[in-house]
């Protein structure tokens, strides 16, 4: 019950475009169509569901303070948390280029529909933050992350792809010239930001 | 007197060939991304996690110096080195640069302004993936020298802090009436004889939806003076 709680909320109420904002350079570069869309929200879901549960083992074994003791005793006062930035963004670094050779050598297919969204993913503030929220968050057991890492990802696909389906449409309408692409796509965001705000509060 | 007008005289003309510090060249560099060339609103960089922070002024304010000096820094940092750097691995260490700096303020921040600290949370952090720290470097600092980078890392952070600082200020005259500072208190921009005729707070400002339709509306009105920005659709 635990785990469905943190998905749903990581969907909806704490959903990273509309409630924090991350991923927005991806989000606004990549939304023009709905096809281009899916293939990057896969990938998302794909890279956070991996990247989350290492750096959770990365944070409640070597990093935060005590983690270490099953090295050795008198490793209980060190506290290695101030690296935790440059672990993370090197483990997700890392992890796209691995995931990649993997997913090329085999899932061709998967490959083809993915390939060039890879390796955009590593600078998507979307993947560095879930780490961070995870960190933040304290979930107690690597399952809880898991799930909190696939939620977020899922959220974030659920926002690509409706952008992408209104920008299609709205191409359509008569938008006042100076607002046009960027700014209508702003307003669009906010206004789907706060009809997802009716889930505020949804406790499982 | 005249020996030292001479000796003032003497490395101007040894620089000739070279441009003048401030050339106008280098000016544009600063001041084109605060107009023109702007990573928010035209090169739709770096959007991505400073918005969350814009509920209150001082929040945008401590965000936007630690860009600045992550940008100034580390367009340096690149610039000296790119020579050096292969250019197969230069991702990662743009990475470890960008990583090392944010490193350095999150810790600054967490010594002197633990309360701001602690509400950035991991915003700070998420410096290191913010688009236009990493879009510089590629675009600028990777191939020109030290000086115009570090001018170039400065104009585009402050062009990125100007709208951080405004969609703050938005969003907090108008969703809580008055903008706290540390130190000072609240100053109120809204005066009391309003809240009488029964205007009220609109807290949906405070909401993060609202960030994005004020950036929308900043879009809109710049777009709308400077009519060479307008998107084919």
């Amino acid at each position: 019950m635990e785990a469905l709680n943190i998905f749903v909320k990581s969907i909806f109420i704490d959903n990273m475009i509309f409630a924090y904002f991350l991923g927005m350079c991806s989000y606004l570069a990549v939304s023009k169509t709905v096809k281009t869309a899916v293939g990057l929200g896969f990938a998302v879901i794909f890279v956070l569901g991996i990247t989350v549960p290492i750096n959770f083992l990365l944070e409640n074994f070597v990093l935060a303070e005590g983690a270490l003791t099953w090295v050795d005793e008198s490793f209980a006062t060190v506290d290695l948390s101030f690296l935790s930035f440059i672990m993370f963004i090197a483990v997700i670094a890392s992890m796209v280029q691995l995931v990649e050779m993997v997913v090329e050598k085999f899932a061709p297919a998967l490959y083809g529909a993915l390939g060039i969204f890879l390796p955009l993913i590593a600078v998507n503030c979307a993947i560095l933050g879930g780490s961070l929220f995870m960190q933040e968050r304290q979930y107690t057991t690597i399952g809880d992350a898991t799930v909190f890492g696939l939620g977020s990802g899922v959220g974030w696909l659920l926002a690509i792809v409706g952008i992408a389906a209104i920008r299609e449409k709205i191409r359509y309408s008569n938008v006042p010239a100076p607002l046009r692409g960027l700014g209508i796509t702003f307003i669009i965001t906010g206004l789907m930001g706060i009809a997802f705000m009716a889930f505020m509060g949804i406790e499982l | 007197m005249s020996t030292e007008t001479l000796e003032e005289k003497l490395p101007e003309v040894a620089e000739v060939p070279k441009e003048p510090l401030f050339s106008s060249k280098n000016k544009r560099l600063l001041t084109d991304p605060l107009d023109d060339d702007n990573p928010i609103t035209v090169q739709v960089l770096g959007i991505c996690s400073a918005l969350a922070i814009t509920v209150q002024v001082q929040q945008a304010v401590v965000m936007a110096l630690s860009v600045v000096f992550v940008m100034f820094f580390g367009n340096i940092i690149i610039s000296v080195l790119r020579d050096i750097i292969p250019s197969r691995i230069r991702i990662i260490v743009q990475l470890v640069v960008v990583a090392s700096l944010v490193i350095l303020v999150n810790e600054i921040l967490k010594a002197f302004l633990p309360d701001i600290s602690e509400r950035l949370s991991v915003f700070v952090g998420l410096i290191i993936t913010n688009c236009i720290i990493m879009g510089r470097f590629e675009a600028f600092a990777m191939g020109n020298k030290v000086f115009p980078s570090a001018l170039d890392g400065i104009g585009n952070a402050m062009g990125y802090a100007w709208i951080l600082v405004a969609v703050a200020i938005a969003r907090e005259v108008f969703g809580s009436g008055a903008i706290s500072f540390p130190g000072i208190g609240q100053i109120k921009f809204i005066p009391d004889g309003f809240f009488e005729f029964g205007y009220a707070n609109n807290n949906l400002m405070i909401l993060p939806p609202m960030a994005l339709i004020v950036v929308g509306i900043i879009i809109w009105v710049q777009r709308s003076r400077n009519t060479k920005l307008i998107e084919e659709n």
